[in-house]
């Protein structure tokens, strides 16, 4: 059945207080989740008090100051620094979205609120799992499927076919959407999710690929693709402001089209 | 716990190949309850007030007891496939998921089944 209520070893704690240095006057609270396999203590809540006036405007810089100044032993994701690496996803504020993008001032409430992406396993702090996720993205065959002789340049594509890929390449696979699916976090054992299917219909999409028909074969599921119930979380979560939902509404359009 | 590999398990048995025939019947028949919906409220506003021979009369209309055989037909339809998934959403287990689409068939089939008689019934008795 769903899971109404967090397992006992896995509710949150009040964790430990690090407060503003002295002389601090621009101080912003952050509550971050905590959570070390290695103790078997349950995941607590820290508070981190920060002076922003040394600190830069992102909450990845927050953390970044957080891990080299108070607390070294903080984990999480992080590269780019720019919002097209995805690995700085998290759950800031109540909302999936990425760290390095997302400027403290603009974080909803008093404290800013860091958790990991929700219905995920923990692996430390701020860090999910995401094999499963990776598993389901090499399941819908991300490349170009064509069995037409390789041409002696480049596959050539019209730009009014180029544009159809609009909104869809921009994904870079950050998970926000998937993870603030209801439908994933019930059924994501069996449910693609938006971010998947988004890629899924970005090939099925793209002119140049030869194999739409069994993509939608692959597809053609009550749980891989069915159940997308147009919640729109994924749509309103997406840091790149991209459209998952409708891709999976054009996919479910596809389906019909074919029988008709 | 399984040694299968990531891929492994997200393959499964394959898909289905199946789900675009309850899509599209779930709108369908979305369609449909509205429009007979509507037909139904305006024909009891219509025959608010009147007596039982009256609205037997009205029920023994071959029009009139087609669209409510209608009616009924589409809105079990449309609940059954509505309720199918909720479990599946919700029942995760495979033994009790099994058991709730039974009873939910044999409940829908039965009350649908009962409604049309009982339509026919008071339509084919005049």
């Amino acid at each position: 059945m769903v899971e109404i209520a967090l397992p006992a070893n896995s509710r949150v704690t009040k964790g430990k207080h690090f407060p503003a240095p002295a002389g601090a006057k621009n101080v912003k609270t952050f509550k971050i989740y905590r959570y070390d396999p290695d103790t078997g203590d349950n995941p607590r809540l820290d508070t981190f008090e920060i002076d922003m006036d040394d600190c830069g405007p992102m909450v990845l810089d927050a953390l970044i100051k957080i891990k080299s100044e108070v607390d070294t032993t903080l984990t999480f994701r992080r590269s780019c620094r720019e919002g097209i690496c995805g690995s700085c996803s998290m759950n800031i504020g109540g909302t999936n979205t990425l760290a390095c993008t997302c400027a403290v001032e603009d974080v909803a409430g008093k404290d800013v609120a860091v958790y990991p992406l929700p219905h995920m396993n923990v692996v430390k702090d701020l860090v999910v799992d995401l094999t499963h996720f990776w598993a389901q993205y090499e399941s819908i065959k991300p490349w170009l499927r064509a069995e037409s002789p390789k041409p002696t340049k480049e596959r050539t594509q019209s730009v009014d076919d180029r544009e159809k890929l609009d909104g869809l390449y921009e994904c870079i696979l950050c998970a926000c959407c998937s993870t603030a699916c209801p439908s994933y976090w019930w059924n994501g054992d069996k449910y693609l999710g938006p971010a998947v299917l988004l890629q899924a219909y970005r090939w099925i999409a793209d002119t140049r690929d030869e194999s739409t028909g069994e993509r939608l074969d692959d597809l053609e599921d009550p749980f891989r693709l069915y159940r997308c119930h147009t919640i729109m979380n994924c749509t309103d979560t997406c840091p790149k402001g991209l459209n998952p939902a409708k891709a999976i509404a054009e996919i479910k359009q596809l389906m019909v089209e074919r029988t008709l | 716990m399984s040694l299968s590999t990531p891929i492994a398990r997200v393959r499964g048995l394959g898909a289905a190949r199946e789900g675009v025939e309850h899509f599209k019947w779930v709108r369908i028949t979305a369609i449909g309850n509205v429009a007979l919906a509507l037909w139904f409220v305006w024909s009891m506003v219509s025959l608010s007030g009147a007596d039982h021979a009256a609205l037997t009369a009205w029920l023994g209309g071959t029009v009139n007891a087609t669209l409510m055989v209608l009616l009924v037909v589409s809105t079990f339809a449309h609940a059954k496939m509505g309720c199918q998934v909720i479990i599946e959403d919700y029942v995760h287990h495979i033994g009790m998921k099994v058991a709730s689409l039974t009873v939910l068939n044999l409940a829908v089939y039965a009350f649908a089944t009962a409604a049309v008689v009982a339509i026919l019934k008071v339509a084919l008795s005049g």
